[in-house]
């Protein structure tokens, strides 16, 4: 099995009664890779994640790590790791005996169970922290040492299961990047599972955007977000402005837009002169000036003005349709006001054809 | 004060009143032994009585025997059904309050019918088997208070997490149990125990029909043949009791502690 297969996923379901909420589902993902399954609560992330575990026995279809067929294997003899959301410490262990339970359970003697302990702590930068118990400690600290469990015992695969939705926002940026980091180190291959696409977009190789049970898009965050391969991916990854326009010319692949006709990159086939299309573009691709490569302006009026920080963002009226543009934030210039005339300039290159 | 305090404490006199007076007078009487003033020869009587510590001895044992065979059966029971078969909890409920519907002399009867020494399983055909016979009514005579300290436990901690967790870091059921469930609940545990024991100590209908040399029997023994020395008894009963409850409130401070913070 060559290291690009570590991870396959072949026509996996899971069926509770009449309810299908996985279905069919296949991946294959490459040894030291870290992916995301992205998702809204109820699109089966969690269910595919657990079915990995083996916590959850899959209807149909088939799990192979490293060319082991684990799908009928118990949790306990698959050997891989996972973080819970709810940290999932024994409370009756200090956290030194934590980190060793995987490693005592897998009969490693008394002194490698105590360097690997030590190991563990410095990694997760928690060093001296043995003795002391899982409600010592905060949220951060106690989902830390629960990852440095996970890992102590060398595990194939790391599973997270959106393990920093307990913590507070600054904690999550902070350790989302402690976890990548430390994956990095260990060139492990991780299995992280979230509904908040900033997450995913940030620490990912690659993202599975999951619905209603199936896969709607994989690839890498810089794909997923700028050419979403479904509307259901573009929609829920990032914010998306959508402009109605009609087709003036299909074999032009051109487009009547607020009265203007433009020339659409790549119009999909099947599309015929007169029909309603949906055209979507990011915020930040939108510009209340001019850019060299602009070559659609429509004008509209500011409907209302959010302070972000760096990032302000109007809300634009354009003849009917409201829009987000986001532009950084400039502090020796004056936001615009509400009621204000604007015009919104963008390229056509940046525009995606929602595809129905 | 004000008048609503004023009236919670003479509710809580008129109440303590009520289970303190008659205890305060058997105290009294079992100190009137020797005539004419306040001594503790009752007590002295009953501790130099040999029977007092064979039956005390013979008790304890069996109440004993019934903790570990309680635990035994009604850990993993609790810890099964909260996990795999929580749609079974109301039937444990309902299997588990019976001994407190069933009166304790239907019960010792049934168990002759079905025990008695002419049938398929003899147990009253010896002493060893009327005490192991003992031993299994005192753990159903104690289930609906084990299965319920041990339930309360049990919800307490989120068992599933605790278990998958295990689970994936290679750990099998008995490990599971013995290493992460058991010592979590231990004070639940011990409060199931000392709530058995408590009940085992003073139990006399079944004791006394399957004729074993138990605690409840001999005080009834003694309670109807001497005047001063029942009364010395029911304080010791009383005593052992609340020293049983008494370990139950220590040892709620040693729980284990879990942490919800997100910070």
């Amino acid at each position: 099995m060559s290291d690009e297969h570590f991870l396959r996923v072949e026509n996996l379901t899971k069926t509770y009664g009449t309810t299908t909420v996985v279905k069919g589902v296949s991946f294959d993902f490459a040894k030291g890779e870290f992916i995301s399954l992205l998702g809204p609560s109820g699109c089966g992330k969690t269910t595919i994640l657990r079915m990995i575990a083996g916590f959850e026995t899959p209807s149909r279809g088939s799990i192979t790590v490293d060319g082991e067929n684990i799908t009928a294997i118990p949790p306990n003899q698959r050997r891989l790791g996972m973080v819970f959301q709810a940290y999932a410490l024994f409370p009756n262990l200090n956290v030194g005996d934590n980190i060793a339970f995987g490693l005592k359970v897998a009969g490693i003697g008394r002194d490698e169970r105590r360097t690997r302990v030590e190991e563990m702590l410095k990694l997760i930068g928690l060093p001296g922290y043995d003795k002391r118990f899982p409600y010592e400690l905060s949220g951060g600290q106690q989902q830390r040492v629960a990852l440095a469990r996970a890992i102590a015992p060398r595990p194939r695969l790391l599973l997270l299961d959106e393990p920093l939705s307990a913590l507070d926002a600054k904690i999550r940026v902070s350790l989302r990047q402690e976890i990548r980091a430390i994956q990095r180190e260990l060139g492990i291959t991780t299995v992280f599972v979230t509904h908040d696409q900033e997450e995913a977009l940030s620490i990912s190789d690659r993202i599975v955007v999951m619905n209603a049970g199936d896969i709607e898009q994989l690839g890498t965050p810089h794909d997923i977000y700028n050419r979403p391969a479904t509307r259901f991916a573009a929609t829920f990854v990032g914010q998306l402005n959508t402009l109605p326009a009609r087709i003036s010319d299909a074999a032009a692949g051109q487009a009547n837009l607020g009265g203007r006709t433009i020339t659409l990159p790549g119009l999909p086939s099947g599309i015929v002169n007169g029909a309603e299309i949906g055209l979507a573009i990011r915020p930040e691709m939108l510009s209340p000036v001019p850019r060299a490569e602009s070559d659609i302006s429509l004008d509209g009026t500011i409907h209302d003005v959010s302070f972000l920080g760096s990032v302000v963002r109007l809300r634009v009226d354009l003849q009917g349709t409201m829009v987000n543009v986001d532009t950084f934030n400039d502090q020796s210039a004056v936001p615009p006001s509400r009621g204000d005339a604007v015009a919104v300039h963008m390229a056509s290159r940046d525009l995606m054809i929602l595809p129905r | 004060m004000k008048p609503n305090k004023l009236w919670a404490w003479i509710v809580f006199g008129i109440g303590a009143a009520y289970f303190l007076v008659p205890l305060i007078a058997t105290f009294e009487f079992s100190l009137k032994m020797r005539r004419g003033y306040y001594s503790f020869d009752s007590y002295a009587s009953v501790f130099s009585d040999p029977r007092f510590q064979t039956t005390f001895g013979y008790s304890t044992l069996i109440g004993l025997f019934a903790i570990v065979v309680g635990i035994l059966v009604v850990v993993p029971a609790v810890y099964f059904v909260r996990l795999r078969l929580p749609h079974l909890r109301p039937l444990m409920e309902f299997i588990t309050l019976l001994p407190l519907i069933i009166p304790a002399i239907v019960l010792v009867y049934g168990y002759i019918r079905l025990y008695n020494s002419s049938s398929i399983i003899p147990f009253t055909g010896s002493a060893l088997g009327t005490d192991v016979l003992l031993t299994c009514a005192y753990v159903t005579l104690a289930l609906p208070y084990m299965y319920r300290a041990v339930d309360t436990g049990m919800r307490a901690i989120d068992i599933k997490t605790l278990t998958e967790a295990a689970q994936i870091m290679g750990a099998d059921t008995a490990r599971i149990i013995t290493s992460i469930i058991l010592p979590n609940i231990l004070v639940a545990v011990l409060s199931g125990a000392f709530l058995t024991f408590a009940i085992v100590i003073g139990e006399f209908t079944i004791a006394s029909l399957l004729n074993r040399p138990a605690f409840g029997p001999y005080l009834q023994n003694i309670g109807a043949n001497r005047a001063y020395e029942p009364s010395a008894l029911a304080i010791i009963s009383f005593i052992i009791t609340w020293g049983a409850m008494g370990m139950i409130q220590l040892l709620a401070r040693f729980a284990p502690r879990t942490s919800a913070r997100t910070d």
